[in-house]
């Protein structure tokens, strides 16, 4: 990085010379860290998948997840920080809350993102704070709106995605999301898919040991976010080590 | 409002203000009396569960104001919660209970409130609000099961709370205690064994057509719930009352 030593990468709250803040590149740097992240809108449902890295045997098992309920209809996958993340998901669940308080109706996903996005821009504006380091990705499904998904970064910059990947390899994980015909797809075959994505995407070399997470939003869970069960989840896994073997040899991940 | 230390006058309960504005020397009287008030709740324990019975009136004073408001609240699949007093404390409590299993449950955790938990918390409530003189004027039964063992208690706006095998509160107190006392001793000496489900809810529907007859804030509209291992039912039911009684009462013409 040419530009480490002139002074500009010291504060979110200067440009440099050429227009870029530093401090929030670096902090894009943090969740390219991370282990990978997907979520991919199908026809019924949104469905989660997360490589959460296992840094130590001594850890217990299913400890530090990156897979969470913002409500009982919103979920949130996130990589990067993940002490971030969970300050991001607790004024997720604050304004989750409040607009609850004030109108006894569940929060729209389209306005969570909104708020949670402005409130991760804030942080890019003042010399003082350092920006978030952790990305994060929100899906809901409704019968009327159905459903929908949203992709928060560092900047506060968000769009809506039908597939998303954030993390270590989340550039050879989108060329494999774009593959699948995922407007007509359902829930029930992407959560495979998914799974497959994640463990294609592993790093054996540099990262040994990880856990799959999986989750899912849709009209088989009646709008409600939870985590896959364990039938689907070993159907999940056993579709995904048998389609890596398949592929070994011929594909270098 | 607030009387500041060095313009208190020990004796001096009363201030007329010279200027005829309020001053901050006035004096104010803590607590109210209830508004929009509801009537007697009635609670039995039975040998696999308990049973509560309220009615769905709401007075105004002695105007049979709102017919058709339910008072008898499922928190989960393993507690209900009956209140009577102001309706609006109900309310209250109502939208921070519901607010505190959202957010258990979306730590996801499988962890759920129980009844013990619930009616402690309550208590603890109801008794900081009264120790600030401004009590939440409302009495809550709460009832559930807490290892495989039915629980039924009560806390009222004094924050007092107490458990017990049966419990009825206002007119019900006077009227429907000693008859569910009757029932539940009955059934001891007799055959050594608790309540049938059938039998709770039988003598619930006697004690509400007993209170009918009695208490003028009553209503012939009711609920019943019911929560048993894993299982919460609430049932709507209209009183059959038998006015031929009536003529026995003399006296009052």
């Amino acid at each position: 990085m040419s530009s480490i030593g002139t002074g500009y990468d010291l504060s979110a709250s200067q440009f440099s010379p050429d227009g870029r803040v530093f401090q929030v590149e670096y902090a894009f740097k943090a969740v390219e860290n991370s282990g990978t992240a997907i979520a991919l809108r199908g026809s019924d449902g949104v469905v989660f998948a997360v490589e959460k890295l296992v840094t130590s045997k001594l850890h217990e098992d299913s400890t530090g997840k990156r897979l969470f309920s913002v409500e009982d209809h919103i979920g949130m996958a996130v990589g990067g920080l993940t002490a971030d993340a969970s300050a991001i998901l607790d004024v997720a669940r604050e304004e989750a809350r409040s607009y609850r308080q004030s109108y006894n109706m569940p929060i729209s996903l389209k306005y969570l993102n909104e708020r949670v996005s402005m409130y991760i821009h804030a942080h890019t504006l003042y010399s003082a704070i350092r920006p978030f380091g952790c990305a994060v990705i929100i899906g809901s499904y409704d019968p009327k709106d159905g459903p929908q998904m949203y992709m928060i970064d560092p900047a506060g910059v968000s769009f809506g995605y039908f597939g998303c990947a954030i993390g270590k390899a989340k550039q050879t994980a989108k060329t494999e999301i774009e593959k699948l015909n995922l407007k007509t797809m359902t829930c029930k075959e992407l959560i495979k898919e998914a799974a497959k994505i994640i463990y294609m995407v592993h790093d054996e070399l540099k990262d040994k040991q990880f856990e799959l997470e999986l989750s899912w939003v849709g009209s088989h869970t009646n709008g409600k976010h939870e985590e896959v069960s364990k039938e689907v989840f070993d159907d999940a896994l056993k579709y995904a080590k048998a389609s890596l073997d398949d592929d070994s040899g011929s594909d270098g991940e | 409002m607030y009387v500041k230390r060095e313009d208190w006058i020990p004796g001096n309960f009363k201030n007329v203000p010279d200027t005829g504005r309020s001053t901050q020397n006035d004096i104010v009287q803590h607590g109210w009396t209830p508004i929009t008030t509801t009537t007697s709740v009635l609670g039995v324990v039975f040998e696999s569960g308990v049973a509560l019975a309220a009615d769905t009136l709401t007075s105004y004073g002695s105007m049979a104001c709102f017919q058709n408001n339910p008072r008898i609240l499922t928190v989960n699949q393993n507690i209900i919660v009956a209140a009577a007093g102001e309706y609006s404390d109900y309310q209250f409590i109502r939208d921070i209970v519901e607010e505190k299993v959202r957010t258990e449950k979306s730590l996801n955790d499988g962890i759920s409130m129980k009844p013990k938990a619930l009616h402690t918390w309550l208590s603890r409530v109801l008794y900081n609000r009264r120790t600030k003189m401004k009590p939440l004027w409302s009495t809550f039964l709460v009832a559930g099961i807490q290892n495989d063992v039915p629980f039924l208690g009560e806390i009222d706006k004094l924050g007092t709370a107490f458990v017990d095998d049966q419990i009825a509160n206002g007119y019900g107190a006077y009227l429907a205690l000693p008859l569910m006392r009757k029932a539940i001793d009955e059934k001891r000496e007799k055959f050594n064994s608790k309540l049938t489900k059938d039998e709770a809810v039988d003598l619930l529907k006697k004690c509400m057509e007993v209170l009918y007859y009695r208490d003028a804030r009553s209503h012939d509209k009711y609920q019943i719930g019911i929560v048993t291992k894993d299982s919460v039912e609430i049932q709507n039911l209209v009183l059959k009352p038998n006015w031929e009684v009536a003529k026995l009462v003399q006296g009052y013409e």
